[in-house]
């Protein structure tokens, strides 16, 4: 089975973000970015599978501008065999990402793509469901568990009320949750091995799809602040309070 | 021309969300359609029919919709699309999972998690963890939208709508549900419960969880968990609140042992009143809570329950 893996440079999970005074956007000058932590579980989800004897190949593909070779280093790192990174510079849509990916699925020809269930920074959580609807690929979002099978898979989802588990035929898209395994952290030889990997640079032109945006951004806030409230004393006094909303909503 | 609402059920019960979805599909100012789609859903669709303010509930029956599929459910929706608008779905797990295929098919760029709808084309959107409002507007010829149910007041239950069937003919289900593992629980419905009460890593246990249980079942509340409680096994999965779990909007949020990490936030911001209960004066929920008390969680919330039931909170629960 080849293994095809969408991975996104994001800003670090860990940074408190900033809304740029001019509401153009979140400040991502001079702040640390890393690989989005569900693409994580969906690059360790396709290496175990293919230490399972069940995969023999894993390809990353990600589209940003020439930085984001550090998150296709970091998955090569943890054991994907190639990377592909599609160049660019401009905001590119979910959209636009999806029929990107497409692209490179119709050229590698993938048994199955994995990809994260959400970007922490758009948090559109859109694109494998985007990419299975432009291929016409049957799609299990926010993955908690993978069985591979004979020509199929067994996949658990985080649903509303629980947990589901389907089976879909080959090929698939998987988005993973983070509930899907611990992503390893690659150790130096790895690292080291990694930038001997094929990592093949592309720019996005070359591809000869319209990305231009179809959503305006008309504007980017901080949410409401919440201003500070009291420190009660002993459990007596917060029983009160508690009871007093109760009866307030009881009102209504 | 008109938009369509996508009907949420499970069990065949109307989801409770699906109220507010609809007030939010009036706000675009057309005519609304709901549509629910599924195969034993006669009472979905009487529930659905006595929402307010809606043109008709459209009921597809296929054994292909038994349970909800992506591939299904935008399948049929693609059908029924060049009749309308805007699409419009809530954004628990259906919504996320059908509405962006569907876009897709319709080669145009979805909206989702809406928790503000300015005018029909103009909506905000949370980003980054709910740190950031994304204004945006879409001059697309048709919309297709994602609802934060939480973010709207649900319509009333006086209406009367007619019901009509929708061809669902050639509808297949491409993949195959093997089993359903749900939560067995009485409490509230989290993601539209009027009172949450929440618990973190530090409970403990799935037996210290029982007590947050307990206070929840004292005050008629629904029970959430942060990751670190539901990844640590205390908690089943979908008592996640937070970016990456449920977003909720309580009229009161009561967090018990919970630090306040910003993808916890993220899930309360909606939350009218909250109430932090913690050992650690410092912990960021603490520190944005309308009140909060200091203490030790194990000794606080027993005394808690008893002192709600002496002020004559809840009578009849099990507290
Ligand atoms: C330099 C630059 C600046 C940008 N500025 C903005 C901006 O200001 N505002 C804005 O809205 N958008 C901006 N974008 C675009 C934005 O970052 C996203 O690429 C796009 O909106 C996708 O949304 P998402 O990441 O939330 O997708 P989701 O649907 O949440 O992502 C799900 C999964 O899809 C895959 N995926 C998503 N994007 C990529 C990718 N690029 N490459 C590989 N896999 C991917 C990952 O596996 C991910 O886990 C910018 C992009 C670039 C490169
Ligand atoms: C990509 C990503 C997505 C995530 N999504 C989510 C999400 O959706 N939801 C979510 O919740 N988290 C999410 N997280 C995890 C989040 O970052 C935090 O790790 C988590 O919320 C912390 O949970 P906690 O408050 O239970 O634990 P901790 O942060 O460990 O806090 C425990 C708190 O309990 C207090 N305490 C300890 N003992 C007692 C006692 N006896 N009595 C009273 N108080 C006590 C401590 O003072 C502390 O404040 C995500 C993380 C990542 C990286």
């Amino acid at each position: 089975m080849k293994i095809l893996v969408a991975v996104k440079r994001v800003v670090d999970h860990n940074v408190r973000i900033r809304v740029r005074s001019d509401s153009s956007g979140v400040e991502t000058d001079n702040v640390r970015m890393s690989m989005n932590p569900f693409d994580k579980h969906a690059v360790e989800a396709a290496v175990q599978l293919a230490e399972a004897g069940k995969a023999d190949e894993i390809v990353i593909v990600s589209i940003g501008p020439k930085q984001a070779n550090d998150v296709i280093l970091t998955a090569l790192a943890m054991g994907a065999h190639r990377g592909v990174l599609i160049e660019t510079n401009e905001r590119v849509e979910t959209l636009a990402v999806a029929k990107l990916l497409k692209a490179v699925a119709d050229e590698e020809k993938p048994d199955l793509i994995l990809l994260g269930k959400q970007a922490v920074d758009d948090d559109s959580n859109h694109v494998g469901q985007m990419l299975a609807g432009l291929l016409g690929w049957p799609q299990a979002t926010f993955a908690s568990e993978i069985k591979a099978g004979e020509g199929g898979l067994e996949v658990t989802r985080e649903v509303d009320y629980g947990r589901a588990t389907i089976a879909l035929p080959l090929p698939a898209i998987v988005t993973a949750d983070l509930r899907l395994n611990t992503p390893r952290n690659a150790a130096l030889p790895m690292v080291m091995k990694a930038r001997q990997k094929p990592l093949a640079v592309r720019p996005v032109a070359e591809f000869g799809i319209d990305i231009s945006p179809r959503l305006v951004i008309d504007k980017v806030s901080p949410p409401a602040e919440r201003p500070g409230g009291r420190q009660v004393a002993d459990t007596a006094e917060l029983a009160a309070f508690i009871a007093g909303e109760v009866k307030e909503l009881e009102a209504l | 021309m008109a938009t369509l609402v996508l009907a949420d059920h499970d069990l065949g019960q109307l989801a409770p969300a699906t109220a507010r979805v609809v007030a939010a599909g009036l706000q675009l100012g057309a005519p609304v359609d709901v549509l629910v789609a599924g195969d034993d859903v006669d009472k979905v669709a009487t529930a659905a029919a006595a929402l307010e303010g809606m043109a008709r509930v459209r009921v597809a029956r296929s054994a292909a919709l038994a349970t909800p599929s992506a591939e299904a459910i935008s399948a049929l929706l693609l059908k029924l699309a060049p009749e309308y608008g805007a699409i419009v779905a809530g954004s628990a797990a259906v919504g996320r999972d059908v509405i962006p295929r569907l876009a897709a098919g319709l080669d145009l760029m979805p909206v989702t998690d809406i928790v503000a709808i300015h005018a029909a084309n103009r909506f905000d959107r949370p980003i980054y963890a709910g740190n950031a409002i994304e204004t945006v507007v879409s001059n697309q010829t048709q919309q297709v939208l994602t609802i934060r149910a939480s973010a709207f007041r649900p319509v009333g239950q006086g209406g009367s709508a007619p019901v009509e069937q929708v061809d669902a003919g050639g509808i297949a289900a491409v993949t195959r549900l093997l089993a359903a593992h749900r939560t067995e629980s009485d409490v509230p419905d989290l993601a539209t419960a009027q009172i949450v009460v929440g618990g973190g890593v530090s409970v403990g246990s799935a037996e210290g969880f029982k007590l947050i249980e307990r206070l929840a079942h004292r005050l008629g509340a629904a029970v959430g968990a942060t990751r670190a409680a539901v990844d640590a096994g205390y908690a089943p999965n979908d008592w996640q609140v937070g970016q990456t779990g449920k977003i909720i909007a309580p009229d009161v949020y009561i967090a018990v042992g919970i630090s306040g990490a910003l993808q916890h936030l993220a899930g309360i911001q909606g939350a009218k009143k909250i109430v932090a209960i913690n050992t650690d004066p410092e912990a960021p929920l603490v520190k944005i809570a309308d009140v909060a008390l200091i203490g030790d969680l194990f000794a606080v919330v027993p005394e808690l329950i008893e002192e709600l039931a002496r002020l004559g909170i809840g009578g009849q629960a099990q507290g």
